[in-house]
């Protein structure tokens, strides 16, 4: 009886022990006579699950987890049959009530297959969005995506159609497709989790970008943070360009799309697209002002679509099942899914994708589990380190960006930072200036000079000196931020520091 | 191969890639563990830049180093959803136990300390990264075992 075994192999996995269980199973299965694999999949993302086993048997995959190295040999042990009685055993994972209550479209593979087998992801349904592309004129790709609704899923929600119309109406034939993934945000992964788990989608979307507005050369700027994830783009990309799907003649065709992965250097600011832009020039990552735009004068002067890898990972679904199936879910103009990540004290953190609506609470009640600490929600930090504290009433904000703008928050890349009632909101609102006084590029003052004051005045409060001045001053100064600030890292950084003085003024009496 | 050599051939390589002082950079400190300001010269020569301008990147990027560091990094989680799970304890941790502060390196030269603002792996907080080695869930006594293991397998020199 042949039997496959998927041990994950992400770095979260491999963080909570994935290694020292694959490493057991190799030496359980090398006693066995009976035929065995062991495959190194992504990881589906329910990393509460991780370091998590599937079993595949005669076509049935079922899964145990989270397990311990010690584990693994009891489970290879069992019978088909036995395998339920198992207190590790989580059955089916599709069934399991984590992943039914989901609707996966760009993290549909994940975790399904190794990342790097182009054969797995041609077998489900991989480059049928390109191949319908090539297919294509470049206004009716640009036209699909447009209707999609698609909107950039690095932060902004600025639509993403619109975007390459631009580039596609810009005139020359040099253009680029940058691709973000400097992910910075604090209880975000997405990006991570997508390019070491179903990493040809990515590379699927930026060549079809490509077509779309006439660009031959992609860039992936990919933070250093990630060292996994550079493994597996480099492998994959150098494996599509061998199978035909990158570089001359895509898919026996006359186009051409080239792809080439840039590492970043541990700067926060160069996720900001244009410091993104800058770096990729080779230069210090500060902000450019706009206009122009990137989208008419971008990477090295030219005409340049920059998206985050969620935005440009959505496209081969939209270009497969049609913009029409795409903007069916979501409500008013927040269309498609949404990618939540659970982080920071949860009990069951992970990724979920959903389709735009649901509430933040309705989201922390199915698949959150509460605390880890196993104390209450005090606030919810969603969007990164520029989105605001919320407090429980806000809770009930459904997610959709427009709908969450006027209840003062951000839904940003989706990060969802559970706090619980042992937080000092104090020291948060700290921290939000102290990391913008860390990472500001320097280029204008308020961002530059008003984190630091902003620093030192917050200092002030904490040790309670001359607080009614002090608050004023602090007011005074986020205000400043905000009008003044050449982009969102000093405009929005008074966002936590606001809504924790607002929703927990407790903190700070 | 002796470091002049060595940038030789990498201003080679990267001489002709647009925008290619980054990877550069990268490949210097790759290959001698940090940018000797020596190299300065030569590599804003060949990238048709001003040394000032070099340096000025150097200097943005937290992870340019002009200075040897330890034989290993221990980057600490500092972000909030570290923060949210115990990452404050274990900065704390981390420089008591190492007895250094971030930024600096313990005088063996096996360690250099920082800190660092997301490792993205934020569902099982609080993280840090050893090398190219993530570690999760992690609280001081975890944090005491992993250092102990630093640099085990390096052989006795």
């Amino acid at each position: 009886m042949s039997q496959r075994f998927f041990i994950p192999r992400d770095t979260t996995a491999v963080a909570v022990g994935a290694n020292e269980v694959a490493n057991t199973l190799a030496a359980v299965l090398s006693e066995q006579v009976s035929e065995a694999t062991i495959v190194r999949n992504g990881s589906r993302g329910a990393f509460w699950l991780e370091p998590l086993m599937e079993i595949e048997t005669q076509g049935e995959r079922v899964g145990f987890g989270p397990l311990f190295p010690e584990d693994v040999a009891d489970i290879v042990a069992l019978s088909p049959a036995d395998r339920t009685e198992h207190p590790k055993y989580l059955g089916k994972l599709e069934e399991h009530p984590w992943f039914a209550g989901q609707q996966r479209l760009t993290f549909a593979r994940s975790g399904l297959d190794d990342p790097l087998c182009l054969d797995a992801y041609l077998s489900r349904h991989g480059f049928d969005g390109l191949e319908h592309a090539l297919h294509l004129p470049p206004e009716d790709i640009v036209d699909e995506v447009t209707r999609s609704g698609l909107r950039g899923r690095g932060g902004a929600a600025f639509p993403a159609g619109i975007k390459w119309n631009t580039v596609l109406q810009a005139a020359g034939d040099e253009k680029y497709i940058a691709c973000n993934a400097d992910e910075g945000d604090s209880g975000t992964f997405a990006d991570r989790l997508l390019m070491e788990s179903d990493p040809y989608m990515l590379i699927e979307g930026m060549t079809i970008a490509g077509l779309a507005v006439g660009a031959q050369q992609g860039y992936i700027y990919l933070r250093s943070e990630y060292p996994h994830a550079w493994e597996v783009m480099h492998t994959a990309i150098a494996k599509a360009e061998a199978a035909g799907y990158l570089g001359e003649g895509i898919c026996d065709s006359d186009r051409q799309f080239h792809l080439e992965l840039r590492l970043g250097a541990g700067s926060y600011i160069c996720g900001e697209e244009t410091a993104m832009l800058e770096s990729l020039e080779g230069r210090r990552g500060v902000v450019r002002a706009k206009p122009p735009l990137p989208a008419i004068e971008g990477l090295f002067g030219k005409p340049t679509v920059v998206n985050n890898v969620l935005t440009l990972a959505a496209i081969p679904t939209i270009m497969a099942g049609g913009a029409e199936a795409y903007a069916a879910l979501g409500q008013g103009r927040s269309l498609g899914t949404i990618t939540l990540q659970l982080a920071g004290n949860i009990k069951n953190g992970g990724l979920v994708e959903v389709p735009y609506g649901a509430t933040l609470r309705a989201i922390l009640d199915q698949f959150g589990g509460g605390t880890r600490s196993g104390r209450p929600i005090r606030a919810i930090q969603v969007g990164g380190p520029l989105g605001a504290y919320l407090p429980e009433p806000l809770w009930d904000t459904p997610l959709d960006y427009e709908a969450f703008a006027a209840a003062g928050g951000m839904l940003g890349h989706g990060g969802v930072v559970v706090f619980d009632d042992t937080v000092d909101m104090a020291q948060q609102a700290r921290f939000a200036m102290a990391f913008c006084a860390e990472e500001s590029c320097g280029k204008c003052t308020p961002c530059r000079v008003g984190s630091v004051r902003g620093t030192e005045v917050m200092d002030r409060i904490i040790a309670r000196e001359s607080l009614d001045e002090n608050m004023a001053l602090l007011d005074d100064l986020c205000e400043t931020m905000e009008l003044g600030s050449l982009c969102a890292m000093g405009g929005l950084t008074p966002n936590p520091v606001r809504s924790a003085l607002q929703y927990f003024p407790e903190d700070f009496a | 191969m002796d470091t002049e050599r060595l940038l030789a051939q990498l201003l080679c390589q990267y001489e002709n890639t647009p925008g290619g002082l980054l990877p550069l950079l990268h490949a210097v400190q790759e290959d001698l563990g940090y940018v000797p300001p020596e190299s300065i010269p030569a590599i804003a020569e060949v990238m048709n830049l001003s040394a000032a301008e070099v340096h000025g990147v150097i200097s943005f990027y937290h992870d340019l180093k002009t200075s040897p560091v330890g034989r290993h990094t221990l980057q600490v989680c500092a972000a909030e959803s570290c923060q949210a799970a115990g990452g404050r304890a274990l900065e704390h941790a981390a420089q008591e136990q190492l007895g250094i502060g971030f930024g600096e390196t313990t005088d063996d030269g096996s360690v250099t300390l920082e800190k660092v603002y997301c490792l993205g792996n934020c569902a099982c907080s609080p993280s840090v990264r050893i090398d190219n080695e993530t570690y999760a869930r992690l609280d001081a006594t975890g944090l005491t075992a992993l250092i102990a293991n630093i640099g085990q397998g390096e052989g006795a020199s």
